[in-house]
């Protein structure tokens, strides 16, 4: 699979995807998109990647620990709503910042939680990508 | 309150660190925070004894009133004081018993977790959380118990303590369920005032059964008492602790609470009677025969627990309080004795009987100690088990049934404890030395010598100064098992009857009994016959059976070909959704509903749908992987598209996105997989398509069948509605799951985590495997 056209296009995808994740990522909450979509998109280009140059390289090349990314993204998530405990009111209740971001909107909980999914996808599917293309 | 009982789960994770600040005084430190807890328990000291009863409120789900709530009386307090004042000089005692033990510190917070859970099941207002307490003290004794776990006598003797006081917690939830339900309430102070009518109920019966099965394990009396000899293969602190003073007492501690609830029946009675009886027999004659000296202690505390159980089963005021005096003053000696078994463990190397002796000359102060809770073991003046021991008595001569047979009993008991007393007292310091190799050079270090000496100088104390000390707190004890007593007189003279006669007769007895000891070996014989039909033979063979029926359908269902497993888990489903949809008006609801959307059906439907079944077809068809795996694909688009165009972008995206992935990573694999070989008798391989056209069928028919039924709901227009203005997002689906629904997702990618771990493990494993195999 190793061919000059599919390294060549292999380049301009992977930053290409990973812009288009996080533009989904943050695009969800008024268009469709969000957590799991965006975290679907971030993983295919790393995926494919392995199909080109195997998992060995891969890893070395993005330098990620699968199990710190499953295990932070499932602390965002759960973290989000941790805070809204410190501020006196139940678990999960979505606390909203006064200000607005420029291209990101209002920041918030829900954003947070949304970013924890996001990681944790991109997490499992590789996990599972790299497990299977190791064995 | 609330700080106090879970400081031991928060700050059990900070063991280790906080042991490691001093390495040779981190039991010292340690101990800090269960005495902390004790000063704050004996602040309510005077309060409680005044007759005050505290109740602590933590609203914990307003929504359905659920709330968190604590119970202060004089038994509370009285078990909270033995539980924090023993967790202290435990810690201090493990700390240089267990100094050079690599698990030291898992050790510590293991005690602690126990010492949390402990107080838990005490002090909860509310028998569910005091459920939940009760099935953590089980858990961190197992813990406990199998802490030398590389020895395999530790971890099955956690195992059966594990099973047994687990069996009876099931018991003791379904009986606690059934008071609820019946009673109308799961709040300790409301079931105490509403206690008649539970009485009278018709599931009475049933109730007291499971409550007092949950109880007895935990307490280790008959039929349930096997697991706590076996329970010694823990550290000696863990001994001394948890089967001596505290988690063995929760079951006396529940028997203790519901009898106002409960009690006072003939059932009741009769029951615990019966129970506490034959187990105060059974362990005073076994304890005379082993040659452990933990064995011993161990048999005495069954026995000792039997005594308890059967006077709080007699019921009468003196009974109850002879119970509660009885409690401290067996707590004291025992914990006390079993810190000396490991004091001498630990300096003579030896735990047999037989082979100590002599001891006292070199370990004084370990001697001293022994010497002061045997006697107050053996019931003799001035110590507080003596005047314990003739409560006791003073409660079965005045028993409405049978008094001659319980005083025999507890004289019988007695005489044992009086043996023992003498074995545990003089043979092992005072008798001539028999064995050089097994005495030792000196006696222990002060962390190991201070707590068996204040248990065994309170012994003392508290029977010199017993009305002084003692009343008022045991006397709300008593009270709050059975309401309505005259305060303790507790004294050393109680003036000539018959019970201080009794209590003569089992001195002397013993003590000839003791000398002639040699001849009472012919009792072992009528051990090892009982010992054939004794409730641990019981246990194991349920155990071997229960084993052998998990391996046999464990080896059908788990075959190892993915064929079977799907086939089984269609088969089932199958099976329930006939039985739940073969009902004879649903069949013309479901061909109207068919007619129906048949109208609806439009050209892009019928192209997709003829795109799927070509797509299947292929798959069908295939003979090679790709060709199927590019089927399937084709399929899944399908749905993708189907989705599109019913106007859901959201699962669309995620249908085709996961599609794609799938065949990227079937493609992966590919290469790796085995031949794909067909069905060789293709008449199989046609009997095999009936599972997926049956389970699309009924698939169908479910669909139709249900949207058929327009059910009414407000949901959707609720999100539609508050989509924006309370989730400041304006898709709906996001916002659902993000917002409104977040903990569904939350749960949902934890399992995809637990998932993602184990696929890891498994093909890692594999890997592994197969390194090692080149």
């Amino acid at each position: 699979m190793n061919t000059i056209i599919v390294r060549t296009t292999l380049k301009i995808i992977v930053p290409l995807y990973m812009l288009f994740s996080v533009y989904l990522l943050f695009r969800g909450h008024n268009l469709p998109g969000g957590g799991f979509i965006g975290g679907l998109i971030a993983a295919i280009p790393i995926v494919f990647h392995v199909m080109v140059y195997g998992a060995e390289k891969t890893k070395e090349i993005f330098n990620l620990n699968i199990f710190l990314l499953i295990g932070v993204g499932l602390l965002t998530a759960a973290g989000s709503g941790l805070v809204s405990m410190f501020m006196g009111d139940v678990f999960l209740t979505s606390i909203w910042a006064d200000f607005e971001l420029p291209i990101f909107g209002k920041p918030g909980t829900p954003i947070l939680f949304d970013i924890g999914v996001y990681l944790l996808v991109i997490g499992i599917v590789l996990r599972i990508a790299f497990a299977m293309s190791e064995e | 309150m609330l700080l106090t009982i879970i400081a031991g789960y928060i700050l059990a994770p900070f063991a280790p660190f906080l042991s490691r600040i001093s390495k040779k005084m981190s039991g010292w430190i340690l101990a800090a925070i269960p005495t902390v807890i004790f000063i704050y328990f004996c602040s309510y000291y005077s309060r409680i004894s005044a007759g005050e009863v505290i109740t602590f409120e933590y609203a914990w789900v307003p929504a359905i009133q659920l709330s968190m709530n604590f119970y202060l009386d004089g038994l509370s307090l009285l078990f909270a004081m033995l539980i924090s004042g023993f967790g202290a000089l435990i810690f201090i005692y493990s700390g240089s018993y267990l100094k050079n033990h690599q698990l030291l510190e898992r050790f510590y917070i293991y005690l602690l977790l126990f010492m949390a859970s402990m107080l838990g099941v005490v002090l909860s207002a509310n028998i569910i959380s005091m459920f939940l307490f009760w099935e953590l003290t089980s858990f961190s004794s197992y813990l406990l118990i199998g802490f030398n776990h590389e020895s395999e006598g530790s971890r099955k003797a956690a195992r059966q303590a594990l099973l047994v006081t687990i069996g009876g917690g099931l018991a003791l939830l379904i009986g606690f369920v059934l008071v609820g339900v019946v009673a109308g309430g799961y709040d300790i102070p409301y079931l105490l005032s509403n206690a008649t009518f539970l009485k009278e109920h018709k599931l009475y019966a049933l109730i007291v059964v499971l409550v007092l099965t949950g109880a007895l394990t935990k307490s280790a009396q008959f039929p349930f008492y096997f697991w706590l000899p076996n329970a010694m293969a823990a550290p000696t602190p863990v001994s001394a602790y948890l089967h001596s003073a505290t988690m063995v007492k929760a079951g006396i501690y529940l028997i203790a609470r519901f009898t106002p609830v409960l009690g006072a029946t003939t059932l009741w009675q009769y029951i615990i009677i019966i129970s506490g009886g034959l187990t105060m027999l059974i362990g005073a004659y076994k304890a005379i025969y082993q040659q452990d000296t933990k064995k011993i202690l161990a048999f005495t505390t069954i026995s000792a627990l039997g005594i308890i159980v059967m006077t709080l089963g007699i019921g009468t005021e003196l009974a109850v309080k002879a119970a509660v005096a009885f409690l401290v003053a067996h707590a004291f000696y025992k914990g006390a004795l079993f810190l000396v078994a490991g004091n001498v463990d630990k300096q003579a190397k030896s735990r047999d009987v037989n082979i100590l002796s002599g001891l006292f000359k070199p370990m004084p102060w370990t001697g001293t100690a022994a010497v002061l809770s045997c006697i107050s073991m053996a019931a003799v003046v001035p110590m507080v088990g003596f005047i314990a021991k003739e409560m006791v008595l003073e409660a079965t001569l005045s028993a409405s049934f049978y008094p001659v047979l319980l005083t025999g009993g507890v004289v019988a008991s007695g005489i044992a404890f009086v043996i023992v007393g003498l074995i545990l007292g003089y043979k092992l310091f005072f008798a001539a030395v028999e064995n050089p190799a097994h005495v030792p050079v000196k006696d222990v270090n002060f962390s190991m010598i201070i707590a068996p000496m204040l248990l065994g100088v309170c012994s003392l104390v508290f029977g010199l100064f017993s009305t002084q000390i003692l009343s008022s707190l045991l006397y709300q004890a008593s009270i709050a098992i059975l309401p309505g007593g005259a305060p303790f007189e507790l004294g050393l003279w109680h003036g000539l009857n018959t019970a201080l006669l009794l209590s003569l007769v089992t001195v002397v007895s013993g003590v000839a009994l003791y000398y002639f000891r040699s001849r009472l070996d012919k009792g072992t014989a009528l051990i090892s016959l009982l010992h054939k039909v004794s409730p641990e033979e019981l246990y194991f063979l349920l155990v071997r059976a229960l084993q052998f029926i998990a391996v046999r359908i464990t080896s059908w269902l788990q075959s190892g070909y993915l064929r079977r497993y799907v086939t089984v888990i269609f088969v089932a489903f199958i099976f329930l959704g006939l039985l739940a949809s073969f009902k004879d008006d649903f069949f013309s609801l479901v061909i109207q509903q068919w007619a129906h959307s048949l109208d609806q059906v439009g050209v892009i439907e019928v192209a997709i749908l003829l795109t799927m079944l070509i797509a299947v077809g292929v798959l069908f068809f295939a003979q090679s992987r790709l060709t199927a795996i590019i089927g399937l694909g084709v399929v899944g688009y399908g749905v993708g598209l189907i989705f599109i165009f019913f106007g859901a972008p959201d699962v669309a995206i995620t249908q085709l996105l996961v599609e794609t992935l799938t065949v990227i990573l079937f493609v992966l694999v590919l290469h790796k997989l085995p031949e794909f070989r067909r069905f060789e008798r293709l008449r199989l391989e046609k009997a095999f398509l009936i599972l997926p056209v049956l389970f699309g069928g009924l698939m169908t028919f479910i669909l139709l069948l249900v949207t058929n039924n327009q059910f009414t709901s407000t949901l959707k227009e609720y999100f539609v509605e508050n989509s924006y203005t309370l989730g400041k997002g304006k898709n709906i689906v996001n916002v659902i799951l993000v917002d409104f629904r977040a903990l569904d997702t939350l749960g949902e990618i934890s399992v995809l985590s637990i998932a993602a771990i184990g696929i890891f493990s498994l093909l890692n494993l594999k890997l592994k495997n197969k390194e090692t195999d080149r």
